[in-house]
């Protein structure tokens, strides 16, 4: 049907207002920020300093491998408990439970981020719930702190990004006919075969979203390792705000945004590649 | 295997033994938080001292329920305001965006479509960061030229807003863009056929059609500006949102008023996310 050109301008000019000013120019900004820093007069000056910082500094790009192995780790995690969920949803349980499962499953990730982990913190802290009981029951002779080690920050981690690997994997074995197992199972092909040439492949586009999503808001995520995580598991959005709001070196901190940035970027550009899919097809 | 196919009685019990294991781990932390609100103690943990309301209802000195405490209470309510402005911008804007990407055509379409994306893969603190350097640097700018201080250019309230809005509006515009692609567009030509007038067909047919998911999408924008931490971090002034002025007191030690407030979210968002199904639901 023919368009005006005023409506095509009412619809261009918010969103076009809204992806200079809010998406671009920031990021821009960023870029140019983190290369700028005071020479020895105190004047601002353009430099390659704080990458060369990064570099240099072990404890830096120590912090920014061992984020992105433990968001990796995350990932394979979330993936390897989520599959039998997503499983159990859409071929095992009876048709009328399956509605409410998956609103069972939805409903705590509509509560903020910080209570599921305050919760965790009352289950696990020495004080905590699980030594009571544990206590209580005689299986420890005194509270153990279960807070603060790496072990419990990738768990809380798992359970944060969970929910962005189950749906999009119940989706998508939503979508495969039963009748393939069936057929494969007559003919005789075993559990293991079934899994891995029917069910796998069919579920590669969800796990290739699902995988993308829980890594990278693991790699951006705050809260949990700073809460859940001892001092020494140091993560590299952490840094970030230490430059910011501790040390006020702003310039530092935007070669670190902008390498975070740009690790994730390229890590999500790489998985949709090995899995030839676009952005928008993950997205929706 | 599957519901249809024959099945061991091993297979089934420890499939739904698992299951049950992943809905408590799921709710554990939850219900944990939920039920200390109600505990007699100091602290929010076990032993059980009896059910008290205290922790809601308490006026001082020793202990100030939830009700009487006006640093949460005002922080709730900045959270609320917060989420208003935010789901009321980013519909707005995310409805023109879905107009614009699904029924415009016009150069640089596709450069712009990813740009909308962008969000999507930038981790919320990178979008924090970036947002307080723009504002910063345009503050700078306008405070040079001009000799005016804005204060808005500083982190306050309203860099919350736009921050939390830069990318809630892509998940706005990828809800309502599916259902307008299920639009059938004979339906505005027989509009425009009978008379009316370009913006009457999209106030009466287009916008009627596209209702649920704009609620829908509404509601989903006010749960994630809500619940939103890692962006809010580097832009909140002196007016916290909830979840910013919740770390500070769990990561300053906590006390079982934080679990009283957790409760209300845990209701509050529940409440929501089943009118949102609700919704959503319908629309199918």
């Amino acid at each position: 049907m023919p368009r005006s050109r005023l409506a095509f301008w009412i619809f261009l000019a918010p969103v076009l207002t809204w992806l200079l000013l809010l998406i671009v120019l920031p990021h821009l900004d960023l870029l140019t920020m983190s290369f700028r820093g005071e020479n020895d007069y105190g004047d601002m000056v353009w430099t390659g300093r704080n990458y060369l910082n990064f570099f240099t500094e072990p404890i830096y790009w120590l912090t920014f491998v061992r984020t992105a192995l433990y968001a990796v780790v995350t990932t394979a995690i979330t993936f390897v408990l989520a599959m039998p969920v997503a499983f159990y949803i859409s071929k095992l349980a009876r048709r009328r439970l399956q509605g409410a499962l998956m609103i069972f499953i939805l409903l705590p990730f509509w509560v903020s981020e910080l209570v599921r982990i305050y919760g965790w913190m009352i289950l696990l802290r020495e004080s905590g719930v699980l030594n009571f009981f544990l206590v209580k029951l005689g299986v420890l002779n005194r509270p153990v702190e279960m807070l603060y080690n790496d072990a419990t920050m990738i768990m809380g981690l798992v359970y944060t990004s969970m929910l962005f690997m189950v749906v999009p994997l119940v989706s998508v074995m939503d979508s495969l006919d039963d009748s393939l197992i069936e057929a494969a199972h007559d003919l005789g092909a075993g559990k293991l075969a079934i899994w891995r040439t029917i069910i796998i492949p069919h579920c590669k586009p969800g796990i290739t979203s699902g995988a993308i999503v829980v890594f990278m808001l693991t790699l951006g995520n705050y809260l949990t390792p700073n809460l859940m995580g001892g001092k020494n598991s140091l993560w590299f959005t952490e840094q970030i705000y230490n430059q910011f709001i501790a040390s006020f070196n702003w310039n530092q901190g935007s070669a670190f945004g902008f390498l975070l940035l740009v690790l994730s970027s390229l890590i999500i550009w790489a998985g949709l590649k090995l899995s030839g899919q676009k952005l928008g097809e993950v997205a929706s | 295997m599957i519901r249809s196919l024959p099945r061991s009685k091993t297979y089934d019990w420890s499939f739904n033994a698992f299951i049950i294991l992943y809905f408590v781990f799921l709710f554990a932390p939850l219900v944990v938080t939920c039920v200390l609100a109600f505990n007699n103690s100091d602290f929010p943990s076990l032993p059980w001292q009896g059910f008290s309301l205290d922790w809601f209802v308490a006026d001082g000195p020793d202990r100030v329920g939830l009700f009487h405490d006006a640093q949460n209470l005002r922080s709730i309510v900045t959270s609320f305001e917060t989420a208003f402005f935010v789901s009321i911008l980013s519909v707005v804007v995310g409805t023109c965006a879905s107009f614009l990407f699904e029924k415009e055509e016009f150069r640089f379409k596709g450069l712009l479509y990813m740009l909308m994306l962008a969000p999507l893969v930038i981790p919320g603190v990178i979008l924090g960061i970036s947002q307080l350097l723009a504002a910063n640097t345009a503050g700078t700018f306008v405070d040079e030229t001009f000799g005016v201080d804005i204060p808005f250019f500083r982190p306050s309230f309203w860099l919350v807003v736009l921050g939390q809005f830069s990318f809630i509006t892509t998940f706005v515009t990828l809800v309502v863009s599916a259902r307008l692609r299920k639009f059938d567009p004979a339906l505005e030509e027989a509009a425009l056929n009978l008379g009316a007038t370009h913006f009457g067909v999209i106030r009466h047919v287009t916008l009627k059609f596209l209702r649920p998911a704009i609620v829908g999408a509404g509601a989903v924008a006010f749960l994630m500006s809500f619940e939103n931490f890692n962006t809010t971090l580097f832009l909140v002034g002196s007016e916290p949102t909830l979840p910013i002025n919740l770390y500070l007191q769990v990561r300053d030690g906590s006390t079982p008023v934080i679990n009283a407030v957790s409760l209300m979210l845990i209701v509050g968002t529940s409440l929501l996310a089943l009118i949102n199904f609700y919704f959503t639901r319908k629309t199918d």
